[in-house]
């Protein structure tokens, strides 16, 4: 036994003994949690570099299908519909969510506050495939599903469905709204109270100490908008009718027809994409002087 | 005007909510109510509905064909959430017993594969399932440790894995933040009046958590039963749940008054499945809990 002399009676030895392996095997159940998220993701980028068709036997290193992504126009323009749409929802689901936010937070108690929080919540709550269908029967039924955003992105002629942008912007406010509510809930209200003994005006109290205040939630809240709208399939797929693909749209499509190294790639894109917008989102949230790493 | 929003606070909140209350009016609220409209009516033979009021869609949905997929899909959620709380809770609690500087890394080491596409991670799974191609069964076969594939694709498992890949994070960020609250004094008063290890995570540490447990089972219980993409893929075309069924309604069969009805069932069951839950757990919370 290992222990101190001063506790070397044989029980407390054994009590130790047990005491190290029960943390030893702890720390071994950790790792093997993590490895499980890791590993089909890690084994999922590395056959995206496979130089044969196949997913499941190596055959040495090759770009080849990174290459065949970006020489493949559908996946390109795919990818700039993802772009597109998740921009302008994330805009106006930003602006629309802050708002709500801050009567929710600010006027804790005013008439119809329950219906707001209903509405408000609800679309978090709901499965996409619910709010799919019910989005699909609305446009359908109002004959908006036809109308076509055509737009120059980037040098980049689209043509967006707005009903896929309505949809998205629908299911984002209210991520936007719980995220930048947070934020506000723990903001000091002492340094507008400041501002107004001060007789700065309403609006420049808001402009110069209010949204400069809550600006980490609204960026957090835009950045988590950002990365559900740009990794949305099940409401994209439903309200965008036939021809229409964004990068989830089409990847499904191509899963659909059989397993390749190119879908491997196109997924690691993606993947990178979301490495890099968490690592924004880590960026924003160093603003806030929280302690604890917040839900999203 | 100016004046009136002075006095009334109540105005000025509705006018700030007044953007997004209408969006979500006009884009969730009455697609909903669409939805519910459509599921009393009967089709037409070009995939519209017909004005004329029935109940046939609530009928057909208790016809044993669509019923067993219904009872299947309950079947998965349950198992996914079931899955999720055994392999999740012990996970959490890892993490919450962690350095603050190491709880905070791996609390954002889970984040990434959470904020990664559902999709790619769907996806990841149907390349080391696949019956015959599928990598773990290509490595166990070539290492010697089986002659045949095992049935790791097409069926119950597969989903169930898929969708306890999916949401896992979901039950177990939940479950770490009540348990990151946990006073230590409490434990340390538990042991210094001699209860076991099993006592001390009975009756202090697991009702405690418990406000974790029930917030993380339901956002794992809900998306599960409504889940979509992983059946689609990783139930290889054999196995369909309630969401596959619905889309077909929607994008194949042309029946929307019956899909409507099955997706109103399914909201329907999941609102029931969070009240009774919310309710016995609040109770259990109450009677277990020091309070």
């Amino acid at each position: 036994m290992s222990a101190t002399p001063t506790t070397s009676t044989p029980s407390a030895g054994q009590h130790r003994l047990r005491h190290v392996l029960g943390q030893w095997l702890f720390h071994l159940y950790g790792f093997a949690g993590y490895a499980f998220f890791y590993l089909p993701i890690l084994i999922l980028v590395i056959f995206s570099f496979n130089d044969s068709r196949s997913v499941s036997k190596w055959a040495g290193f090759t770009l080849r299908w990174y290459e065949a992504m970006l020489q493949d126009r559908q996946i390109m323009l795919a990818l700039w519909n993802s772009v597109f749409v998740a921009v302008v929802s994330t805009a106006i689901a930003t602006v629309l969510g802050t708002l709500a936010a801050m009567a929710l937070e600010r006027y804790r108690r005013f008439p119809g506050r329950l219906i707001a929080d209903i509405t408000l919540y609800l679309p978090i709550i709901i499965p996409d495939i619910a709010m799919a269908i019910m989005l699909l029967a609305f446009f359908n039924l109002s004959g908006i599903g036809l109308h076509i955003w055509k737009v120059h992105f980037f040098g980049v002629r689209l043509a967006v469905p707005i009903s896929v942008i309505i949809g998205h912007v629908a299911f984002n406010i209210s991520f936007v709204a719980v995220v930048v509510q947070a934020r506000l809930a723990q903001m000091d209200r002492t340094l507008e109270e400041a501002a107004q003994d001060l007789y700065a005006s309403p609006w420049r109290t808001f402009w110069r100490v209010t949204l400069p205040l809550m600006m980490p939630g609204v960026l957090g809240g835009a950045l988590l908008a950002f990365t559900l709208s740009l990794d949305d399939f099940v409401i994209t797929f439903f309200t965008s009718g036939a021809g229409f693909n964004t990068l989830p749209v089409r990847v499904f499509g191509m899963i659909r027809k059989g397993v390749t190294p190119k879908i491997n790639a196109v997924s690691s894109l993606m993947l990178g994409f979301s490495l890099l917008l968490v690592t924004l989102a880590l960026l924003a949230a160093r603003g806030r002087e929280e302690r604890k790493v917040g839900f999203f | 005007m100016n004046e009136l929003l002075q006095r009334k606070p109540g105005l000025r909140a509705w006018l700030l909510l007044a953007p997004s209350f209408l969006w979500l009016l006009i884009f969730f609220i009455i697609p909903l109510g669409i939805i519910v409209v459509y599921s009393f009516l009967e089709r037409d033979l070009y995939g519209g509905v017909v004005w004329k009021w029935t109940l046939e869609n609530y009928r057909r949905v208790f016809d044993p064909l669509y019923f067993k997929t219904f009872l299947y899909s309950l079947w998965i959620a349950f198992l996914t959430a079931f899955f999720s709380l055994l392999f999740g809770y012990p996970l959490a609690y890892y993490i919450a017993t962690r350095p603050e500087k190491t709880r905070n890394a791996l609390v954002l080491a889970l984040m990434i594969p959470f904020w990664t596409n559902f999709l790619v991670r769907t996806y990841a799974w149907l390349t080391l399932l696949r019956t015959n191609t599928g990598l773990i069964n290509v490595w166990l076969q070539e290492w010697g440790i089986i002659d045949h594939p095992l049935p790791l694709f097409g069926n119950t498992f597969a989903i169930t894995l898929g969708l306890v890949y999916g949401w896992m994070p979901d039950m177990i960020l939940p479950i770490y933040a009540a348990l990151e609250q946990l006073d230590r004094s409490l434990l340390e008063a538990a042991e210094d009046l001699y209860a076991s290890g099993w006592q001390v995570f009975r009756r202090v540490i697991w009702p405690l958590s418990l406000p974790g447990v029930i917030a993380g089972t339901m956002l794992v219980f809900i998306p599960s039963l409504g889940a979509f993409v992983t059946p689609a893929i990783l139930g290889g075309g054999k196995r369909l749940m309630i969401g596959n069924v619905i889309t077909n309604q929607f994008l194949g069969a042309h029946d929307w008054p019956f899909g409507s009805a099955l997706s109103v069932l399914m909201m329907a069951v999941m609102l029931l499945a969070t009240l009774i839950y919310f309710r016995t757990g609040g109770e259990e919370a109450r009677r277990g809990g020091l309070g």
